[in-house]
């Protein structure tokens, strides 16, 4: 590993397993050592994970997160974007909005739980509409960075081929700024999937974050818990994972690090 | 020197470009500083003129007025006897390869300005520019899978592909190395002498302007002025050891107040 030489196929999978392998035992010797009654081992956990996935209940907590995310983090990108474009484009309009948008930007969504119950009640609205407040800011920031990052040799390439100001925006400066938009796309929705956790351990009665609150309420049943905090950090793996897959693609993929 | 280089600056056939009385100022900390002082040229049509000068003497600046990315602080522009007042597709500026677009393959890139055309249409021009610039095969291609003298024949491409009477080049070659910039120049004037469009071309190199230019407007440090133009009277193809070739290099080199001795 510490040669420049690539490494070889199965290190590359080793040595992830080995770091996990080594946190789970010391984690199971923790719990042997100091004889918790509470904190449940690795193996505990592991029961408990086979528990929730026999229940259809949990299947259905998976489903409703992921409605959840899909729904505030879309609303937040179909407004979002658009918004940022002009703001971009229209450095004067941005002038007069940014102030708002900065003091508005550091809340953070958990603060707005109680103002989402008051909008919305106690339910899924509720849920979608933090959602939706946790992704709006940073894809509106960076689509606002992401247009006014775009060089001006390719505006001014754009104008000289005799291309409208609308034509510009879908032709040039849009893709120009694609790169950049999906990287706040993808923080986006990282912080999504965090917000819809703590979202529903006060606003609803279902989905992953209410599976965590529920099994301690309902006698600090701590291996679902932890198997429930689990599932929550492999599914925002594959969230990430699977958004990563947009980089990829041909006509963005000149705008990251990685490009070849 | 009065008799190498030639001072006239009548082009022989009818002009396409007038410039006058340009110049250009810009606001820096708020005193004025001026980067063109007077400029009047003449292009005539067809002609291939070499705008020469040091870093900083303005000539890009020029070449930003004259393409209508910029408006002169005073004096005017006329193309075809028209002031020009913003760009325009029949005169295309091409940047060094930074202006290609990297979201687009090469077909994309050159079909960009061909938007009012039909499928077909466009079609056959970007099959006709990507031979003519040499990137058969490569159609598919982003442009970063491409190398710096491919990207500038593609740029070149994408501007030609929409059939503008003028060219404006602004150090087109200026990234490439020494052995692909001979060869971009010789590529050029193969297309020039194809296609016969009005090229205003920027460089600080004056090798360089000798071997393309009809004409070259040798220009002054800040604030740039036009202090000579030059005629460079040798046939094409250009042999670069050839004693007319040398003497208009050293008249070019003495105007411009460098000596030949390192």
């Amino acid at each position: 590993m510490t040669t420049l030489a690539e490494s070889r196929n199965w290190e590359k999978f080793f040595w992830p397993i080995a770091v996990a392998a080594v946190l789970l035992v010391l984690w199971h010797y923790s719990v042997v050592w100091t004889a918790t009654k509470i904190f449940p081992s690795p193996l505990d956990v592991e029961r408990g994970l086979i528990g929730l996935f026999h229940k259809n209940v949990l299947w259905n907590d998976i489903a409703d997160s992921l409605r959840r995310v899909a729904l505030g983090f879309g609303a937040a990108a179909i407004l979002g974007i658009p918004i940022g474009l002009v703001l971009g484009w229209y450095p004067a309009i941005d002038q007069v909005v940014n102030p708002t948008m900065q003091l508005l930007r550091p809340i953070s969504p958990i603060a707005w739980i109680p103002v989402a119950i008051i909008f919305f009640g106690v339910g899924d609205k509720a849920a979608v509409f933090l959602i939706f407040l946790a992704a709006f800011f940073p894809i509106v920031v960076a689509c606002v960075d992401g247009v006014s990052n775009v060089p001006s040799v390719f505006r001014r390439a754009g104008r000289n081929f005799g291309l409208t100001a609308a034509q510009l925006l879908a032709r040039v400066v849009f893709p120009a700024a694609l790169p950049q938009i999906i990287i706040g796309l993808r923080i986006a929705l990282g912080i999504s999937w965090l917000v819809v956790v703590a979202a529903e351990m006060i606003a609803v009665d279902s989905g992953l974050g209410y599976l965590v609150i529920d099994s301690r309420n309902s006698g600090k049943h701590y291996d679902l818990v932890v198997a429930a905090m689990l599932i929550i950090g492999v599914i925002g793996l594959l969230l990430d994972s699977g958004f990563r897959r947009l980089e990829k693609i041909k006509s963005v993929r000149w705008g990251f690090r990685d490009a070849s | 020197m009065e008799s190498t280089v030639a001072i006239t600056a009548t082009p022989t056939v009818e002009t396409k470009l007038r410039a006058e009385h340009i110049s250009m100022s810009f606001t820096r900390d708020g005193e004025s500083m001026p980067v063109l002082e007077d400029i009047n040229l003449e292009v005539g049509n067809g002609e291939f003129l070499c705008l020469l000068g040091p870093s900083g003497c303005g000539k890009s600046t020029l070449l930003s007025i004259i393409a209508g990315f910029l408006s002169p602080t005073s004096g005017e522009v006329k193309i075809d006897g028209e002031i020009v007042r913003g760009p325009d597709p029949r005169r295309i500026f091409v940047f060094q390869e930074r202006g290609v677009f990297p979201w687009l393959t090469v077909e994309g890139n050159i079909g960009f300005g061909l938007f009012k055309l039909t499928r077909a249409e466009r079609d056959r021009r970007i099959a006709h520019y990507i031979k003519m610039v040499g990137l058969e095969g490569f159609g598919k291609s982003y442009p970063s899978e491409l190398s710096g003298g491919m990207k500038q024949r593609l740029e070149v491409a994408r501007a030609l592909a929409v059939n503008p009477d003028m060219l404006f080049l602004d150090e087109p070659f200026g990234a490439l190395d020494s052995i692909t910039r001979l060869i971009m120049r010789g590529e050029l004037l193969r297309i020039w002498e194809a296609e016969r469009k009005t090229i205003i071309f920027v460089t600080h190199d004056i090798d360089e302007a000798v071997q393309l230019a009809d004409r070259v407007a040798v220009m002054s440090a800040r604030p740039g002025r036009i202090q000579e133009i030059v005629n460079i009277d040798i046939p094409h193809p250009r042999d670069i050891n050839s004693a007319r070739y040398l003497e208009l290099r050293t008249g070019i080199f003495n105007q411009i107040g460098l000596a030949h001795h390192l």
